[in-house]
């Protein structure tokens, strides 16, 4: 039993994220009955949709001049992977077996004999999510002032002065979004300049509630029931001071989700999976690993294929994320086509 | 939304709270809360399978700020367990249906 247990199918996808969806629609319109292992509810970034489900304007995926709601353009994927006959399940993978084939994949119990589902082709789209600072105090006053979700919880900063620790586009984008409750919001970020954009940072310095502290980390979220001030440190200086906020939101960066791949799948130093490999061999060249995100979406596993941010931390992009889950999905179909399955 | 879900509001929160013969599992959310949004079905069907152990109630947090103040709930989607008109636990974020089930299982 155990040997042949599980749902078989030609192709499963981790993953609902521009990634994982726009694989779904192009392997469904193939004809491939794809199975999506969408992911589960979660108030972090980590949850069906992904990260696009945590933000409010997308103001950059083309075809949408006015902008659209995270979301909402979550949703029409969905709807439009639906429309083709994907197979979208509420569940998260917990285990993956890739040494055998078709791969074995687990959901829920991941002690239990046997997979849930096996696949001829696995595809990979199970993104990225928030890093947390790890600071003393930080997870102690988790919803109690310090939050992951600005869409979620700025409501309840009305009139606060708050903190944003983070200097990328995220992090600029939250404060933005929350300089619509909070009296200041001050960006805290290590270096003396920001990451983020152009346009972001033009938004950000003319905007009368944002303050800046740079080159300043936070060493301690301080408080006893809820958020009441932070601990910084001066990068340059070393010198410790207090600023005093009762809400804190974190936008330092990602890390990708492949915790279940470790050891079967090649992974660079930061823990993405690394594709190109059809490249690689055809080529006889060392693929750059500069040039991740851009080429095919093989793994080291043959029949493995992988899409979005988990393989990805140079363009992080729902748009580019939507074109990878598109090369992985035609990657696919031609492995599969010239297996003969 | 499942008629086996209650809607409560500042003015009647802790009457119906106090007077339920059941656990009251409330839920705080708003319209403009994905993960909010996310675990609405969960809770219907967990309305519906655990309706004799059970009440689950839902509080909107725009329209009802004094009990949201009160309960100090700072992020939603948060899910309050009520037992005998007490608070008896707190249950921050969206979570899986199986998940919640065991979080408030010692409750039931």
């Amino acid at each position: 039993m155990p040997a042949t247990s599980g749902r078989h199918s030609k192709v499963v996808i981790l993953g609902s994220g521009p990634a994982g969806l726009t694989a779904a629609l192009y392997t469904a319109r193939a004809q491939l009955g794809p199975v999506v292992l969408e992911g589960e509810p979660s108030s972090t970034t980590d949850q069906p949709g992904g990260q696009l489900m945590l933000t409010t304007d997308v103001e950059n995926y083309p075809g949408f001049p006015d902008g659209i709601l995270g979301p909402e353009l979550m949703g029409a994927m969905r709807n439009q992977a639906l429309r083709f006959g994907a197979d979208l399940i509420t569940a998260k993978a917990t285990r993956v077996d890739l040494s055998v084939h078709p791969f074995e994949i687990w959901t829920g119990d991941p002690g239990r004999t046997g997979p849930s589902h096996r696949a001829e082709a696995l595809i990979i789209a199970t993104g990225a999510r928030s890093l947390m600072l790890g600071v003393p105090g930080e997870q102690r006053l988790l919803a109690h002032g310090v939050s992951t979700c600005a869409t979620c919880d700025g409501f309840f900063f009305r009139g606060h002065d708050i903190a944003v620790v983070g200097g990328g586009d995220s992090a600029i984008e939250e404060a933005l979004f929350l300089t619509r409750f909070a009296k200041t919001v001050t960006i805290i970020h290590r270096r003396d300049q920001l990451r983020a954009s152009k346009i972001m940072q033009q938004r950000a310095f003319s905007n009368p509630s944002i303050r800046f502290r740079w080159n300043s980390v936070v060493t301690e979220v301080l408080g006893d029931t809820r958020v009441e001030s932070l601990r910084l440190r001066d990068t340059r200086s070393g010198v410790e001071s207090v600023l005093e906020v009762t809400g804190l939101f974190v936008a330092i960066g990602h890390e990708p989700n492949t915790g279940l791949f470790k050891g079967q799948l090649e992974l660079d130093a930061n823990g993405y999976i690394r594709t190109g490999f059809r490249s690689k061999t055809q080529s006889h060249s060392d693929v750059d690993n500069d040039r991740q995100g851009f080429g095919d979406s093989t793994t080291s596993v043959e029949g493995v294929f992988a899409c979005g941010d988990v393989q990805d931390h140079v363009y992080r992009q729902a748009v580019t994320a939507a074109g990878s889950g598109c090369v992985a999905a035609i990657d696919a179909e031609r492995w599969l086509e010239a297996k003969g399955s | 939304m499942s008629e086996k879900i209650v809607t409560l509001d500042d003015a009647t929160f802790d009457e119906h709270v106090k007077a339920s013969d059941r656990p009251v599992l409330v839920d705080f959310w708003a319209e403009w809360c994905g993960p909010c949004k996310m675990i609405a079905p969960i809770l219907e069907e967990i309305a519906e399978e655990q309706a004799g152990k059970l009440e689950v109630a839902k509080v909107n947090i725009d329209d009802n700020l004094a009990v949201t103040r009160r309960y100090d709930v700072m992020s939603i989607p948060s899910l309050l367990l009520f037992k005998d008109g007490e608070l008896k636990a707190r249950l921050i974020g969206a979570k899986p249906k199986n998940q919640l089930l065991q979080e408030i299982s010692p409750y039931l």
